[in-house]
């Protein structure tokens, strides 16, 4: 595949204001991108090292030139890349290097990384921010950091032929070299200098498929030796000179707040330096974790126990029965944003002529994101400055929420984006961030704020509960004459982002892209708030809506005594993707002649771009049931690292099962009553079943891989419980029925 | 003032005796490596070695722990080169990397003491490590893998 990139130059160079400093990956050996200086109306970005790591080699580091906002290359030879998406072990801190090192022509295990500070030229512009989300890092990335490392190279190139009076086109890049037709050789280092006084070439050609060295190639993860030995640095493991701890006490109550605080105890305990209340709860700062954590049990708090104080999920599924009962629900169908594809026929008259026909309702529950590292964040709060180091999916909205809590501009607020111990959607918020920032402008230190498991597991922003309505109906041929459906679910994305005018968007994901042929479509939503903020969680609506479709075209199928695998084929006619992938994971998993004992159910989804099926294979004995194994094949384009690809198919199935098994967050009088991974139960070693993934081989752009993996799982697994028991699951968690 | 041996250096720590050696490790002796996951021995991100046994520091308080040798992560080789290590990184196994610590803590831990483990011996030591990033096939392979390193180191 080859292109020809016609932006303007300055759109890749450049960028906007660079307002804050990027921390290093690398442990121990932290350096600092800082803005110094406006040239030509752009943007220099210098490496200015501390102290401690001076010396004659970080000097070596620090000359050389800046060729781009994503590349600085130093007079000895160092090759830093800027990564503008957070890495949360889907990859990107490999992934992204070898798009730019691929056209740079340097190897990448001479790369080191940064984390991007808050700047326009690292925003994603498919998400319109500088969110890591949505999938779409590679998508967003595919063309721009190729052409930013083609820019470079032949910014290189460039000033090689200056020094050695030569016409470019003698010359050319190999392995962080710059040779001549004469046998003349300077290396990046030497270049770099000069090279970064070149002017942008507008016009590259980037590469094609073929004479690709490092993209779809199985390199090894950049980030993986510091993450085996401890020196891998997340938000929690941040530490500066003087640095204190804290803990929050937070609403028991979802939605509460603190009417009084007596603090008298607590204040007394060895090491407690402030008792704070804060917007989001009251606030321990003492000298060590454990202080404080022991300080806020001492607390006497009267808590206000708000609008929610007899919520309970009676009442939150009674809420939104009777709101898809009363509301017709706002329709998709006559919303300019929605695609035209979606008008299709007429739903109401097709149901009343069907010759069978399904209505059916299937449910999903609050599902925690339950990442591994809590939320916390560390801020250093200065008269006119904030330093803020956390893990976050969001650098400008970590930035905004910072700034409004230490009382100074956004620009003064520097985003130090931290490893992430998972994401999962949960860090696209930032509710963990001003508390830090109000405990550190308080005591006048820099201050690390640790929520408690217990804390991250009541206080999540949850997956939303969602109630999807299907009617559905064949005519006298056993072909899909109708497929409707009606979603009533709280809105993410209107408070996420208000300015956003779809309704639709957060509810519709995957059903925009209903794969099967059918002459008459609806979709309709009715928005329900259950009194308090639901969040995005990996895959967001793409998990209940595969979860309705696949499981309503598994009812269709039987309803016609078809095989599920025909059945869908024959309504995927002319679309080779989607049939390919549905075909090759029938073969791989040995659709139809599972061992004895055991039973098969199938999925598919198309989203993210890509294309993806899975089968389940399962038994269920004595009531019991047991996941033997999940086969999966996906189409998601070209494949920068297929490694990752197949690491990420293995995580979105596992987080998928453990969400469709045991995922259930329950409320009683507004307080949440998971609380540890003793009552939030997450798929383990033991439980996990063999995963077959098959990449298929492709040169079409890109799709999404992080969170592909998730949706169909769910489907696959109540589709073989089908095949196994006969009973029909429609509601999830799969671990709330009795199988026997 | 407790004393006990990290890593092979001895320690005089001034602390809460209740302080549970997790923060221990990591707020007084700057040792980050071994992460707070649960707090109640639930998921293992945690895990230490405590004379040579593999335990969960977030629930065992630091006298508990008066005189004892504590092996960390950062203490389990010098420049990554246990077998657990080499095959981790051969495997990729870690993706966000937040419980690969006592991912790692757990297998070194299962291989002293049984250097062919079965899948079952695997998932009997290791079911007690979360890892939400579902890197449980990749582990499963590594500790096979460094149980191989370790067989052709000793052969």
């Amino acid at each position: 595949m080859s292109g020809r990139v016609t932006d303007t130059p300055c759109e890749v160079i450049m960028g906007g204001p660079v307002t804050d400093s990027p921390l290093e990956v690398d442990f121990g050996r932290r350096v600092f991108l800082q803005r110094t200086a406006l040239v030509g109306g752009g943007l220099v970005l210098t490496l200015a090292l501390p102290l401690s790591a001076g010396g004659p080699r970080a000097a070596a580091e620090a000359r050389g030139g800046q060729l781009n906002a994503w590349l600085r290359i130093g007079a000895d030879d160092s090759i830093t890349i800027v990564v503008d998406r957070s890495e949360m072990g889907q990859g990107v801190y490999t992934a992204l290097p070898t798009l730019l090192a691929e056209e740079l022509e340097v190897d990448l295990s001479r790369v080191k990384i940064v984390a991007a500070p808050v700047g326009e030229a690292y925003v994603n512009a498919l998400n319109g921010g500088q969110v890591t989300g949505t999938s779409n890092s590679i998508p967003d990335a595919w063309e721009k950091l190729r052409k930013a490392g083609a820019q470079a190279r032949l910014m290189l190139i460039a000033a090689a032929a200056q020094m050695w009076h030569v016409n470019p086109s003698e010359c050319h890049a190999i392995n962080g070299k710059v040779v001549s037709a004469q046998g003349k050789s300077a290396s990046y280092g030497q270049l770099a200098e000069a090279a970064a006084k070149i002017p942008v070439p507008k016009d590259v050609v980037l590469k094609d498929a073929a004479h690709f060295r490092l993209i779809g190639k199985p390199l090894p993860r950049l980030d993986t030796p510091d993450k085996v030995d401890g020196s891998a640095e997340f938000g929690l493991d941040v530490r500066l000179p003087g640095m204190l701890y804290a803990v929050i006490a937070l609403s028991p109550t979802l939605g509460g707040k603190a009417a009084s605080v007596d603090s008298t105890a607590a204040s007394a305990m060895p090491g407690i330096r402030r008792v704070l209340p804060t917007a989001s709860g009251v606030v321990v700062v003492a000298d060590h974790f454990w202080q404080a954590r022991k300080a806020r049990d001492a607390l006497r708090i009267n808590w206000d126990a708000g609008p929610n104080a007899k919520l309970d999920n009676a009442a939150i599924w009674s809420l939104l029965d009777k709101a898809a009962a009363a509301k017709p629900g706002a329709s998709a169908l006559s919303r300019d944003e929605v695609s035209a594809s979606l008008k299709t026929g007429n739903a109401a008259d097709a149901l009343k002529k069907a010759n069978k026909s399904l209505s059916a309702v299937y449910e999903v529950p609050l599902v925690a994101h339950a990442t591994m590292e809590p939320m916390n964040c560390t801020a250093d709060v200065k008269p006119d400055r904030c330093d803020v180091y956390v893990g976050t999916q969001v650098q400008q909205m970590a930035q905004s929420a910072a700034a409004e809590a230490a009382g100074l501009k956004p620009d003064q607020v520097n985003i130090h984006t931290t490893l992430l111990g998972g994401g999962f959607g949960r860090r696209l918020e930032v509710d963990f961030v001003p508390a830090a920032v109000e405990a550190s402008k308080a005591v006048g230190l820099p201050v690390k704020l640790i929520w408690t498991r217990e804390d991250d597991m009541t206080h999540d922003m949850f997956r939303p509960p969602a109630r999807e309505a299907v009617s559905a109906g064949l005519d006298e041929k056993g072909q899909l004459l109708v497929w409707a459906l009606h979603v009533t679910s709280p809105s993410i994305t209107s408070r996420f982002d208000p300015t956003n005018k779809n309704p639709f968007d957060s509810v519709i994901e995957y059903v925009q892209n209903f794969p099967y042929a059918v002459p008459n479509f609806d979709l309709r939503y009715t928005r329900q708030e259950i009194g308090f903020d639901v969040g995005y969680l990996r895959s967001v609506s793409h998990a209940p809506n595969c979860f309705a479709i696949e499981t309503s075209i598994d009812e269709l199928a039987g309803a016609v005594s078809r095989n599920p695998l025909d059945f869908r084929l024959q309504h995927l006619a002319g679309k080779p993707r989607h049939t390919q992938v549905l075909k090759l994971v029938a073969e791989r998993s040995g659709w139809g002649h599972a061992p004895k004992g055991r039973y098969q159910g199938i999925a598919f989804m198309e989203g993210y771009t890509s294309h993806i099926a899975q089968v389940a294979e399962v038994s269920v004995e004595g009531g019991r049931l047991k996941i033997h194994k999940i086969t999966c094949v996906i189409d998601c384009g070209q494949t920068v690292n297929p490694r990752i690809v197949e690491s990420q198919l293995e995580s979105g199935i596992i987080y998928g099962l453990s969400a469709a098994l045991w995922g259930d967050i329950t409320l009683r009088n507004g307080r949440v009553q998971q609380r540890n991974f003793n009552d939030y139960r997450v798929l383990r070693l033991n439980e996990t079943p063999e995963i077959d993934i098959h990449i298929i081989p492709s040169d079409a752009p890109p799709g999404g891989i992080g969170e592909t993996g998730v949706p169909p799982v769910a489907p696959a697994v109540c589709n073989a419980i089908f095949a196994a028991t006969g009973k029909r699951l429609r509601r999830l968690p799969i671990s709330a029925h009795t199988l026997a | 003032m407790v004393t006990l041996t990290v890593n092979g250096t001895t320690q005089n720590i001034d602390a809460d005796a209740d302080t549970p050696l997790l923060w221990v490790l990591r707020d007084h002796l700057s040792l980050t490596g071994t992460k707070y996951g649960c707090g109640m021995a639930l998921c293992g991100a945690c895990t230490v070695h405590v004379d040579g046994i593999a335990v969960r520091s977030c629930v065992l308080p630091l006298k508990a722990v008066e005189g004892k040798s504590i092996t960390t992560i950062e203490g389990l080789s010098k420049e990554r080169s246990h077998a657990v290590q080499r095959a981790w990184i051969e495997s990729d196994v870690p993706q966000c990397g937040y419980c690969q610590s006592g991912q790692l803590m757990s297998a070194a831990a299962l291989l002293k003491t049984n250097p062919s483990p079965s899948d079952a011996d695997i998932d009997a030591a290791l079911s007690g490590n979360i890892c939400r990033c579902g890197t449980y096939v990749r582990i499963r392979k590594a500790v096979h893998r460094a149980a191989e390193l370790l067989r052709e180191k000793s052969s």
